[in-house]
């Protein structure tokens, strides 16, 4: 594979302006090809402008878009290789559920009995068969969203856009298709953008998430790391919960730093840069576990705030010495001593392994 | 004549494109006070008599004068100069002399040029309803509605009359830039075509703002060039205002007498200038009123034919 076709998009200083309002700010991006990128982030961060300026439907004001090796700039929407599964899908009201699917064929040309076929085809792919008469009203809100993704996914796009598209799912359905989406990315092999606000659909699909956040990207890596090392305090908060304590760094030997904060010291592990001054620890809540007593390193003495019950786990919301709090998730019938037990008020000793506290930008 | 006929406007109207979300359920308020049991229960129930003014309107101000009119259609006009006289009954000549050689005429010239305005009406009012369903920021859409409708603030003679002065030859603005069309038929067009003008936009306006202009995106999305998007999505989904439009304009078009008498100099006699006649010129009443009734029916055939069509379409354009 040359370099040249590696990469499905690449932004490059995209930058986009509504009046004074900066919705993507001199972005750089590269989608892989073949691989399921989401674009995660709340309202306002700019995932759904950098979906549309790919799709088409905004023009950056700087910057260029290649799409393969072509300058997307300036190409409408219906000359691109792209093909979109929008939020409230976008089904045609007055056409059938095949006659939906097989639109896109009928643009290009393509004769009725072979875009029947393939039509028919990609219905089949998403589990639709026998629904092709019906009208996009008489079907389910899953059904339509099945319908939005074959009459994308029959264009056979260089890169298949998603925006939101299980928002307007129940929660069970959007499990369901969680595992489905995977699936026929997988099965077809095109490259995914994902647009989606929700950190559970972007870590439970993605190759690689890229976390924005006021027209930037935050980070971009697998989940696994954006979730293990998130590079800002930002980027811990969004992508699951992060217990954060701000200190200030007393000395760093042996790949270990040492951090005085409010309830006493820390102890973080390094990779790469040095950090000095103030930083903030941050430690996940599943990391944090009760143990009987104080011996041994990382632990510390706090009163149990609030208990709340998870189903298999138990949530602690725990105050520590100086006041500050510590969230710890743990098992119900895990090792942890007795915390089926626990009430608010009670005495515990917390503690976290060794290689849990992470660094991360004050 | 044609008011009747009116009414298949709005009718049309409300069969608006289905929105993708399903309605939400009505039948919750009305099981709130289930007056009587079974039937639909898909709305609140009104006491029946509520219709009654409805009802008196319609009976007093539509039936009543549309039987007086086929009463005076089947009546014969006595042939006596000594003041009118007509001798009801079950004559058919008055229908006969509608058909004669000479009306015949002024039925086609007008349908052509009530045809013609309508097309005309289109080409202008459906831009002019588009730019401002998509153009025109929220905040100015009342604004320019508005000013759609304020034309309707003045009385229609005196519009009219005021496009006689615009049109006429050796008036100021006309004969300044060498335009002398008035007591033609392209007077009478334009005359049409502002006089309606109203009358078609705002039902496709109506019809516009409704639209879900994601669809036209997903269209634009899957390889329809712009001009394919506005046919095959925003066209068919857009039909029924657009249906109510044409009718709510080709009707009373085909009605008119003002502004063919005004502007085409009595030149382009319109088949509501000849019941006018006869109602107050020739005073012949009964044959003037099977002129009306002609009119009425040869509309409801159009509307009807129009209407078919239309949704006809509709099945095979998918």
């Amino acid at each position: 594979m040359s370099v040249e076709t590696e990469f499905d998009v690449r932004f490059r200083g995209v930058t986009k302006r509504f009046g004074g309002v900066v919705a993507v700010d001199d972005l750089d991006l590269d989608v892989r090809k073949g691989e399921f990128l989401s674009l995660l982030g709340s309202s306002g961060c700019g995932k759904t402008t950098s979906l549309r300026m790919i799709a088409g439907f905004e023009q950056p004001t700087s910057g260029s878009i290649l799409i393969g090796d072509d300058d997307a700039v300036g190409v409408p929407p219906y000359r691109r290789d792209v093909n979109t599964v929008f939020q409230h899908y976008a089904l045609f009201p007055h056409m059938t559920v095949l006659d939906n699917v097989a639109y896109g064929l009928k643009q290009r040309g393509v004769e009725k009995a072979e875009r029947r076929k393939r039509a028919q085809a990609a219905l089949d792919l998403v589990h639709l068969e026998g629904r092709e008469g019906r009208k996009p009203r008489e079907l389910s809100g899953g059904q339509q969203q099945r319908v939005a993704l074959a009459r994308a996914l029959v264009m056979e796009p260089r890169v298949l856009l998603l925006d939101e598209p299980l928002g307007a799912l129940d929660q069970q359905l959007r499990k369901d298709m969680q595992v489905e989406l995977k699936r026929i990315q997988q099965e077809v092999g095109i490259t995914f953008v994902y647009v989606t606000h929700d950190q559970g659909e972007a870590m439970s699909m993605s190759d690689r998430i890229a976390v924005m956040c006021n027209g930037k990207i935050e980070q971009l890596d697998a989940p696994e790391v954006v979730y293990d090392r998130p590079s800002s305090a930002f980027v811990a908060g969004f992508i699951g919960e992060m217990n954060t304590m701000a200190g200030t760094v007393r000395g760093v030997s042996g790949g270990v730093a040492t951090i005085d904060v409010a309830s006493g010291t820390v102890a973080a592990p390094v990779d790469g840069v040095h950090p000095s001054g103030d930083v903030l620890v941050g430690i996940r809540p599943e990391k944090v576990r009760v143990v009987a007593d104080l011996d041994g390193p990382n632990r510390v003495a706090a009163t149990v705030v609030t208990r709340l019950q998870l189903g298999s786990q138990i949530q602690l919301v725990a105050e520590m010495a100086d006041g500050t709090t510590l969230t710890a998730v743990v098992p119900r019938a895990g090792t942890d001593a007795d915390v089926d037990d626990l009430v608010p008020g009670d005495h515990i000793h917390l503690s976290w392994s060794a290689s849990a506290p992470i660094l991360l930008a004050a | 004549m044609s008011t009747p006929d009116l009414q298949t406007g709005p009718d049309v109207s409300t069969t608006s494109a289905p929105s993708p979300t399903p309605p939400p359920p009505a039948a919750a308020v009305g099981g709130a006070k289930p007056r009587r049991r079974g039937g639909k229960a898909t709305g609140p129930r009104y006491p029946a008599w509520l219709a009654a003014p409805l009802l008196t309107y319609y009976l007093v101000i539509f039936v009543a004068p549309l039987l007086l009119l086929v009463a005076f259609a089947l009546a014969t006009q006595a042939d006596s100069f000594a003041g009118e006289q007509y001798a009801f009954g079950f004559n058919l000549s008055n229908f006969e002399a509608v058909f004669d050689g000479l009306y015949l005429d002024v039925f086609v010239q007008t349908f052509l040029l009530a045809a013609g305005g309508t097309l005309a009406t289109v080409l202008v009012g459906f831009p002019l309803a588009y730019w401002m369903a998509r153009h025109v920021s929220s905040k100015r859409k009342m604004l320019v509605v508005l000013l759609v409708m304020i034309p309707f603030w003045t009385s229609f003679l005196i519009r009219t009359f005021a496009w006689k002065l615009i049109l006429d030859g050796n008036g100021a603005f006309a004969g300044a830039l060498g335009i002398d069309i008035l007591y033609t038929w392209k007077a009478i067009l334009i005359g049409l075509v502002y006089g309606y003008l109203p009358l078609f936009v705002l039902p496709v306006y109506a019809s516009l703002e409704r639209m879900d202009w994601t669809l036209v995106d997903g269209a634009k999305d899957l390889g329809a060039t712009p001009w394919r998007a506005f046919r095959q999505i925003t066209l068919p989904l857009t039909r029924p205002g657009i249906m109510a439009g044409t009718l709510l304009v080709f009707i009373p078009m085909a009605g008119e007498y003002v502004i063919p008498q005004m502007l085409g100099g009595g030149r382009f006699l319109f088949i509501g200038s000849v019941i006018q006649g006869q109602f107050i010129g020739a005073s012949n009443w009964p044959f003037g009123s099977a002129v009306s009734i002609a009119l009425m029916l040869i509309l409801s055939a159009f509307v009807v034919l129009y209407v078919v069509s239309a949704l006809k379409e509709e099945q095979f354009g998918e």
